[in-house]
Parts: structure tokens; sequence; C-alpha cells
């Protein structure tokens, strides 16, 4: 044994550094992660059996598509315009991703196509706030926005329109009829949309729609703009019909059907022969 | 050349059907009845002008009515036009009406005539032409022929020079923006500063601005600044960038193009962050912000003009530079 050299180290020695050094990378890990998470109470919130639920649920629902771990499916051919991933990952997504997509009934998605179209939600809301938790329960991401976040009787109505046509109209029409995009999208119509709905779609950018988080427009001025939305929706039109609000093109069509029908009408009574 | 051969083209059947009496030639009754349709036309654009009157004063300029399909419009304006535009309408109803059915019902054959002159006027013309230029000598004498017609040349020239006075031209103004090298850019509408970590993975800033636009629209009172210098920026991963018009143009994956359409300068902010394009909604010219912003669709012929960020030591995005090519529509003297 003497002849052995002292450096030499025994064979159990590397199982014992791995094992000690594991433990103190997962307990340094935990321990920043107890630091970092505070910001995200709805992570931590969770109940159990909720999380539990979620787990089931997306398990049956969305796991085919979007991994058992939220990894997302690679897909098997990327078409032109197309998502690059049949579903893609959800890890960071988010809370609010998931009520949006899934409470408007964007997801499970019925068809694939250019366009993700809302429908019925096949969840009702405690579903919907199962699979909430239990994707924001992977990674952190944006919350679902509280009652506090919505109340919009503070936020002023003027801003709104303001922020709302340089922020939103050039997609979604000045009167928030929604427009077409490119490669056979669309962005949709957003006045009947509800608040919250309309909270999280900025904060997660679906689809096309660019993200505008807490930064790029602040929680007081999305406040504004759906007082905006909400005041559009509700607002009479004096001046006489709106024909969809869409401008031109149907105030077009009605002149040149209608209105010209009316004329040619009136010119075939004038040229008729009298009996 | 003869000037009557269109009369003897014979239109088939032209003259072969008979005139026929209408009901109210023939029959006394028809005819007073068309007579009270007349007169009922014209008094009900009596009753419809004096609707409108009633209206006017009557019904609040406020009031809201809710009508299936047309949805909720001003009850002031709906009846001023319905009764403006009967009384107009049953005006010109019943004068047709009673021409129609109670005023003289003959038919007239009126022949074409041809356009030209007779041979006789034209050589008379002609005549008459030759011996002024035989009196007053222009050909005889080409001193004054020659002379005339260099006064005449010369003649619209000082309208041309004061034509080309009117008022200053551009200059350079086209060409430059208010973006210098330094220039912090702000949100539109709430001039906020921005730093690189507000905007997010697939974000966009759908109009930002230099931040002293805000100081010289107030002293100025115009919106020329603005129109020239808005900016959208958008962010997407560093690799996603296929190629930049400017080398190392962006911040960390954070791209400032012009907002202003190359083709007839509308306001474009409609990003798609999935295909990185930008669509222009007045005549859907699309611009790839991943490949030097370049024309990927639509009547545009130029790119759209990339701004070269950095950050300052403050943290918060700043130009690199102005603008390395005019933005917005093209100009005559652009090249």
């Amino acid at each position: 044994m003497s002849s052995e050299s002292p450096r030499r180290r025994r064979p159990t020695a590397a199982l014992a550094l791995v094992t000690v050094g594991l433990i103190l990378m997962g307990g340094l890990y935990a321990a920043a992660g107890s630091l970092a998470s505070p910001a995200r109470a709805e992570t931590s919130e969770a109940s159990p059996a909720l999380l539990e639920k979620g787990a089931v649920l997306y398990k049956e629902g969305c796991s085919s598509c979007h991994g058992l771990n939220l990894e997302g499916v690679p897909a098997e051919s990327v078409g032109k315009g197309q998502a690059k991933q049949n579903g893609p990952s959800l890890l960071g997504v988010g809370a609010a991703a998931v009520d949006f997509q899934v409470s408007t009934g964007r997801m499970p998605v019925g068809a694939t196509g250019q366009q993700v179209v809302a429908g019925r939600s096949s969840y009702n809301e405690e579903e919907v706030a199962a699979l909430a938790a239990y994707v924001a329960s992977f990674a952190p991401g944006p919350a679902i926005p509280s009652e506090e976040d919505l109340d919009t009787t503070d936020a002023s109505l003027a801003e709104g329109g303001e922020l709302f046509r340089t922020n939103c109209a050039q997609c979604h029409n000045f009167a928030a009829q929604g427009g077409a995009l490119s490669n056979g999208t669309y962005a949709p119509a957003i006045d009947p949309s509800r608040p919250d709905h309309i909270w999280e779609a900025m904060l997660t950018g679906p689809q096309s729609m660019p993200v505008f988080n807490d930064t790029t427009i602040n929680p007081d001025e999305k406040k504004a703009i759906i007082k905006y939305i909400q005041n559009i929706n509700a607002a009479p039109s004096p001046g006489g019909a709106p024909l969809g609000n869409v401008g031109p093109v149907s105030e077009g069509l009605l002149m040149w059907t209608v209105g010209l029908g009316a004329l040619i009408a009136c010119s075939v009574w004038l040229g008729a022969k009298a009996k | 050349m003869s000037n009557d051969s269109s009369s003897e083209i014979e239109v088939a059947g032209a003259h072969e059907i008979e005139h026929a009496l209408r009901r109210s030639d023939t029959d006394p009754r028809a005819a007073q009845r068309a007579e009270r349709q007349v007169a009922l036309m014209f008094g009900g654009s009596v009753l419809a002008s004096i609707l409108f009157v009633v209206a006017f004063v009557s019904v609040k300029s406020t009031a809201i009515v809710d009508l299936p399909l047309i949805g909720r419009i001003g009850l002031q304006n709906l009846a001023l036009g319905l009764a403006s535009g009967l009384g107009l309408f049953l005006i010109g109803a019943g004068a047709i009406h009673w021409a129609r059915k109670l005023m003289s019902d003959e038919e007239i054959v009126d022949e074409r005539k041809s356009f030209a002159s007779d041979d006789e006027t034209r050589d008379a013309v002609v005549e008459s032409f030759q011996t002024g230029v035989e009196e007053s000598g222009v050909m005889k004498r080409p001193l004054i022929r020659r002379t005339l017609l260099a006064a005449m040349a010369l003649m619209p020239i000082p309208a041309i020079v004061l034509l080309r006075d009117l008022g200053p031209l551009p200059e350079t103004k086209s060409r430059e923006t208010l973006w210098r090298k330094g220039s912090r850019i702000v949100t539109d509408i709430s001039y906020r500063p921005i730093k690189p970590e507000d905007i997010p993975l697939g974000g966009l800033v759908a109009g930002a601005l230099p931040a002293d636009l805000q100081k010289i629209e107030e002293e100025e009172g115009n919106l020329n600044q603005r129109a020239k210098a808005a900016i959208i920026l958008v962010r997407m991963a560093p690799d996603e960038i296929r190629s930049q018009q400017i080398q190392d143009g962006d911040f960390q994956g954070i791209l400032a193009f012009s907002k202003i359409c190359t083709h007839l300068g509308c306001p474009i902010a409609l990003y798609e962050q999935r295909t990185k394009h930008l669509l222009c909604p007045c005549h859907q010219s699309t611009f790839d912000l991943a490949d030097d912003g370049n024309v990927i669709f639509g009547p545009a012929a130029r790119r759209l003009p990339q701004l070269a960020i950095e950050v300052d030591k403050d943290g918060y995005l700043v130009a690199k530079e102005g603008f390395q090519e005019p933005v917005g529509p093209s100009f005559w003297e652009r090249g």
C-alpha cells in the first residue's frame, strides 16, 4: 500500500466528487430559482391539484403537436410562409399565451392553413386555467392580466385613440375591423374582443402579430388602447350607415351596384315607349 | 363627293312600324288618371320639402335611431337626406311622367346633314387666304418674315424666367432628415427613450422619432420633419437577418427602417413577425426586413432605407449616423 502514489485517487473518489458537485449545483440552482421566481407569483401559487389537472389535459390535447415536455415537434416539411415547426415549443410562452390561444378557440387547432382561426373554445374556464398554470409551471412567461390590470376607468380615451392609430390601425383597421395581410393571412376584427384577450395578444404576439410588451407599450397605455377599442364598439355612427367601417371599398361597392342600378332603372324608364 | 350617301342606307323596318297612339290619347279617363298621377308627384315633392324643414327644426341633431342592417345612425341626418332626395326626385319623375303621357306625341323625321361645307364656300376661303398672302407681301420680304419668326420664338422666354423664380428650391431638404449621429430614438406619442432590452424578440415599435423632434414641432408647428424622420424598430434573432444595407447597422437584432413607403410615401407599420415582411396598405408594396428591406412585391421601386443604430453611454438606442439615402417616395432630382 505504501508503494501507491499519494496522488493516485481511489476509484470511488471520482464518484463521490461528482455526487457532491451535482448536489451543490442543484442546491445553488434551486436557491437561484427561488430568488428569481417571486416575480412570477402565479407559477408557484398554482395548486398541485390544478397543475395535475393541467398535466392531464395537456397530455390529451396538446402534447401531440407541442411535445410531452413542451419542447415542440418539428414539421416533416417546411412550406413557404408556413410556421417552421409543426407545433412550436411552449417553453416560456407564459400563461397569457395559453389563455389567449385556448379560450379564443384558436388552439387546439382545427385545420392547418395559413391562418389559425378563432372559434368556440374546446375547454371551459377552469380547464383553461389549469392548462395555463401547467404550461407556466415549466418556464416563466407573460402572466394573465388581473382585474386590476384591465380596469380602464382612469385610462385616457384620447391617448388610447392616438396609440391605437399608431400601433394597431395599420393591420386591424381604424375602426378595429381587421384587414388583409400577405399570403392569405389576415388581422382579425378586434372590436368584439374581450379586454383580457386584447391585453394577452399585445403581450404575446400570436401568429403574424408582433409582440408589444410592457416596455414598448406600458400597462397604462394598454388600458387606454383597450378603452378606445371598447368605445369604437359602443359608439354610434351619426353621419350615416357605417357599411362595415371598411372605408371606400364597401361604399364604392354600394354606389356601383345600388346607386348606378337606380340610375340605369331611371334611364330605362326614360327611354321606354309610353303606352 | 357625294353628300347624300348616308340617306341612301335604308334602316330595315324603321318606317314599317306604324305610329301607335297612347291610351291617354284615345281614352279621356286615362288622360285624367295620368294628370292626377303627375299632380300627386308634384304634391309629394311639396310635402317632402315641408318634411325637411320640420325635421330640421324638431329633430335633435344628437338623436340616434337603430335600424336593422344599417346600424345606429343619426335620425336628423337620415330624415334630411330622405326628405330632400325625395323632394328632388318627385319633381323630375313628375315632369317625365307628364311628358310621356300627356304632352303631344308626334313622330318627326330629321335627316342627318353632311359635316363638310360645299365646294363653293371652300374655294372662297382658299382664295381669300391667298389674296391676303399676296397683299401683305410676306413671301416677298424675307427680312420681315424672319424677324417676326424670331420675335414669336422669344416671346415665351420672359414667362419661363418668371416661373423659374417661383419660391425657394427644395435644395437638400428632400435628402435630409433630423437623424444625426447620436440622435436618441423615442417612441411616438409618449416620447419615451428606448433601451434595447425594452424590445422583445418578435417585437415592433410601430412609430419612433428622434428625441429633438418634439421641440422642433412645438417651435415650427409643422409636420414636415416628422413626416421624414418617422421610423419603425423591429427585433429578430440576429441569425434571422440574412442581409442588411449597412454592415452591423442592427443592434443585437434590433433593426431600424424608415416608416415611409418608397412608392408614394404612406406610413407603413404592417409588420408580420413570422415572415419579417412589412406590407404597405396603400398599394401592397411588400418589403423584406430580414433581407436589406428589399421590395419583394408591389409597385415600390426602391428598398426601404435602413437607419444604423447603436446604444449611447446611458444604454438608450441612438442613431449611429443619419440616413444614407433619401427616405420616402422618389423625386425628380433624386437620380
